[in-house]
């Protein structure tokens, strides 16, 4: 174990700001984090034991409980259920021999859930060791459950397993882009620092991962920064953490456009440093995509290798600019900027006090700029085709294109580019869903933090004037039922909440568990009128977005499918949460007793 | 000349890096807070001292003063929210008040009945939260933690000893101490340490001196906590504000 642990650490130089990916690589190399790991990691960083067991407790994909060969983790987004997850789930199970979230007596198997992995398209998915494999059927899982039980390492699993999909159904102009490695930068190192900040600015770019920020002013704010002194060290950061279930454009992007990407970052790079002053790159991949991560860093060093990456870029003395990959460990907060940026420093996934915000003090307290993956190959396209062509694409008011990640209910899930300001109907349309009377029932759009929005509205337009979104796309038709989806959403929050602010970490697990109560019958209007009073709470008071969302889709539901909530109700009245014949279910479990005397008459009151 | 804000209406002023909070302290106006504490920097996480600013709420803790801010807090939209909150900390954790050696001297305990919480409000988490009664001058009942992290930035920034540390997430966020085997004797905290005093509820309790000053006769029983928090307000910061040694940088 030693010596695994040392090769680890030496790979890291015993960088403190590793400390995440360190984590995740002894997580890999001993199937767990175990106290004496904690113990020698934070020996070697230099770091309090306390420290470094807060880092381990906080990210999903890191277990400290007990070694464990094979960690499968089912994706459970509420398009993995629709695809019939649960079922699977349970097979498999059932197949190996274990209760689902308890490691099997050997310490070989165990089997969970996890939050949205980006196969939405494609699933139902999971990860196994943090290995995505998607489209899940009976077949697949006994395939695995063989290789499981032969305690096949899973390097040697067939590769076809892990194939994963692009499912590009409709390209424009990001996705079918005729450029080549260098032409955004040749044109930018030929225009200058200000012309291309200024070329920015008249494309009317706006960020892509979800707050529509724009470009232009983030980086401008970030080149001007003062930083501290005498260093001017800037930071690139892109945010590939595409944590927002129902989103997968981020994936497909990494997978097809990942020149694009780097170029985006390069010119950023080039814009926001000062002559002759120090830039650094980050990509902050999602521990989801782990898969991804060879792939990039060969396009990382073929691009070092053309010389459009690393010193002297193209020639031109004194442009150094390098991206260095960090992963993720499975927490969607991380996505917000600056829990993205205590991450990459090493740290919890806690969202910073702001001000100051992260174009002034961002990583290592130095200027930083982050945006999303799809904002920086956007930028590289208004780079290289000019502000004016690139406005001339989308609406007034919302320039160049959106790639959506299109899921659920529909003919031809998968990923549609469309110019800013098409329809829902057309979309729908387009992937092979009903929007007609009686076909699609509801779209959640940008996400559970996004909007729900049902048939009244599908003349609605994707754009920032109107329903603005990070690209997810989830179609429900006609059988679902959108009080299941919203709970869905529910757990998904109360699972992602950080835990730093009261409102957050309370009042999350409160819509959990009323969610919860009134599926099993138990709910009141009492219920319903908390819920509206728990969203007030946390759009006033919570730390961040995650919080100020967490009701949304509740809330959306409500208001547009009120009858699903209501015929669910017990009574109109208060009902006391604590059901005291629920509390005896341990005792008839553990008695083995089920008759009627072993129940209290409550439903008669 | 100096800056003024407006607080409910009234001229605060001040000084150039002080919050909404800071400056409504030292002109000696009280706006409810908890994770706040005069010697550290602010944390920002109760978010029971959210105000309504120029129309936006924040944190008053974190939010820097600016001239011409227009601040309403003693309002009913404010103090409603601040009641929840205080409630949704009593439902997270176990707190039986009658039972609790800190009683009187609680910050929770003070606030809520200052701000005239009166019912439960919610159903309580029942959390299972076991107590770890290894070290011989300290008890630590997690019951009653509130997740201020007062003890944390204690211990970093001015013991400099990192006892404490946050580790989970969510709602099972949760406190642990700087020992593999997870007991507080393990570790090297002392009675003469600022984590020893410094938590606002009755979590990091001292054992052998409890009770020595009778219910009734203690911080809150003599003076609101509101009279009490402008009391402590001039107290001036004694911690850095930050931890080398957590940072790596030590
Ligand atoms: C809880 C939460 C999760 C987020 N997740 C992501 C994400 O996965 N990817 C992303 O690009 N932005 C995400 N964001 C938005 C980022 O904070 C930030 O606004 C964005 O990365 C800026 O990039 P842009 O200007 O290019 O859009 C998230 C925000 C919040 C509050
Ligand atoms: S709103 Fe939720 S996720 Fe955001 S800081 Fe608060 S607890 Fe963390
Ligand atoms: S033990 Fe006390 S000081 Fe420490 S986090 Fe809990 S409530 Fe705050
Ligand atoms: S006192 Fe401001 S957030 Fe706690």
């Amino acid at each position: 174990m030693i010596h695994e642990l040392q090769s680890i650490l030496a790979r890291h130089h015993g960088d403190p700001t590793h400390l995440l990916q360190v984590l995740r690589e002894v997580q890999d190399a001993l199937t767990w984090i175990s106290p004496e790991s904690i113990d020698y990691v934070a020996d070697e960083l230099g770091l309090p034991r306390a420290r470094v067991e807060g880092v381990a407790g906080f990210y999903s994909f890191l277990h400290s409980d007990a070694p464990c060969r094979y960690r499968l983790l089912f994706s459970d987004n509420i398009t993995d259920r629709m695809l019939g997850n649960q079922e699977l789930l349970t097979y498999l199970c059932e197949k190996l021999w274990v209760e689902r979230g308890h490691r099997s007596e050997d310490g070989l198997v165990s089997v969970d859930t996890t939050s949205c992995t980006g196969m939405c398209d494609q699933g139902p998915a999971l990860l196994v060791n943090g290995w995505a494999i998607p489209r899940l059927s009976r077949e697949r899982l006994d395939r695995i459950a063989e290789l499981i039980l032969a305690q096949t390492p899973v390097e040697r699993w067939p590769r076809e397993l892990f194939a994963v999909e692009d499912n590009i159904r409709r390209a424009d102009i990001l996705l079918d882009n005729p450029m080549q490695p260098g032409d955004s930068l040749r044109a930018v190192l030929a225009d200058g620092r200000e012309a291309t900040l200024e070329e920015i600015r008249r494309s009317n770019l706006r960020g892509r991962g979800g707050a529509g920020f724009a470009t232009a002013l983030k980086w401008e704010a970030c080149r001007d920064a003062p930083g501290d002194g005498a260093n001017t060290q800037r930071y690139v950061v892109c945010n590939a953490d595409e944590g927002e279930p129902g989103t997968f454009k981020d994936r497909v992007l990494l997978t097809t456009q990942a020149d694009l990407l780097f170029e985006g970052m390069t010119v950023c790079a080039y814009v926001v440093g000062a002559s002759g002053g120090k830039t650094r790159g980050f990509l902050y991949l999602r521990g989801e995509y782990r898969y991804l991560l060879e792939p990039l860093n060969e396009v990382l060093a073929r691009r070092r290798a053309a010389n459009v990456l690393g010193r002297d870029i193209l020639g031109h003395t004194g442009f150094d600019f390098d991206i260095e990959i960090h992963l993720g460990a499975g927490a969607y907060v991380c996505g917000e900027e600056s829990a993205l940026i205590e991450s990459l420093e090493g740290k919890r996934g806690i969202p910073r006090n702001r001000p100051p915000f992260p174009v002034t003090h961002g990583y290592l307290q130095r200027p930083t700029t982050v945006n999303n993956v799809e904002t920086f190959c956007a930028a590289a396209l208004v780079t290289a085709g000019g502000a004016e062509w690139y406005r001339s694409v989308g609406t007034a008011k919302s320039a160049g294109s959106k790639v959506l990640s299109v899921s659920g209910d529909c003919a031809r899930p998968g990923i549609y580019e469309y110019p800013f300001g098409v329809t829902v109907r057309q979309v729908l349309e387009d992937c092979g869903a009903d929007p007609g009377n009686g076909g699609t029932l509801a779209v959640q759009i940008s996400g559970p933090s996004g909007v729900c929005i049902a048939a009244d509205e599908f003349d609605r337009r994707i754009a920032f004037e109107d329903i603005a979104t990070a690209g997810a796309f989830m179609v429900f038709d006609a059988s679902r039922d959108m009080f299941e989806v919203a709970r869905n959403f529910a757990h998904f929050f109360a699972h992602e909440s950080c835990g730093f602010c009261t409102p957050c970490r309370v009042g999350t697990a409160m819509l959990r568990s009323t969610m919860d109560k009134i599926a099993e019958g138990h709910g009141t209007l009492y219920d319903l009128a908390e819920i509206e009073k728990l969203d007030r709470v946390l759009n006033q008071s919570a730390h961040c977005g995650l919080g100020h969302s967490a009701c949304n889709p509740t809330l959306d539901t409500m208001k547009r499918f009120r009858p699903t909530y209501e015929r669910r109700l017990k009574s109109q009245d208060f009902e006391p949460a604590f059901d005291l014949d629920g509390a005896l279910a341990a005792a008839r479990r553990m008695t083995g007793r089920d008759d009627a005397g072993a129940h209290l008459s409550t439903e008669e009151a | 000349m100096t800056d003024t804000f407006l607080l409910d209406g009234e001229d605060v002023a001040f000084a150039p890096g002080q919050s909404v909070l800071q400056a409504a302290l030292s002109a000696g106006r009280y706006i409810p807070h908890l994770c706040y504490h005069p010697e550290f920097k602010p944390h920002g996480s109760c978010k029971v001292c959210t105000v309504k600013a120029n129309g936006r709420t924040a944190a008053s803790c974190t939010l820097p003063a600016q001239a011409g801010l227009n601040v309403e807090s003693e309002t009913g939209e404010m103090n409603d929210l601040r009641r929840t909150l205080v409630q949704m900390l009593f439902a997270e954790g176990n707190h039986f008040c009658p039972s609790c050696e800190k009683s009187g001297n609680c910050a929770l305990q003070a606030l809520g009945a200052d701000l005239g919480v009166m019912t439960a409000g919610f159903r309580h988490f029942y959390p299972d939260r076991p107590v770890d009664a290894s070290h011989p001058d300290f008890l630590l009942d997690f019951n009653r933690c509130i997740l201020c992290e007062l003890c944390v930035r204690a211990s970093c920034e001015v013991d400099e000893k990192c006892v404490f540390a946050l580790s989970g997430r969510g709602i099972d966020k949760h406190l642990v101490v700087n020992a593999a085997s997870g007991r507080l004797a393990d570790t090297n905290i002392a009675l003469s340490d600022k984590a020893a005093t410094v938590c606002p509820v009755g979590v990091i309790i001292q054992k052998r001196v409890g009770f020595s000053v009778p219910i009734g006769q203690r911080r809150y029983d003599q003076r609101p906590i509101r009279a009490q928090a402008l009391d402590d307000a001039p107290r001036q910061a004694a911690a850095s504000g930050g931890c080398a040694a957590c940072e790596g940088t030590a």
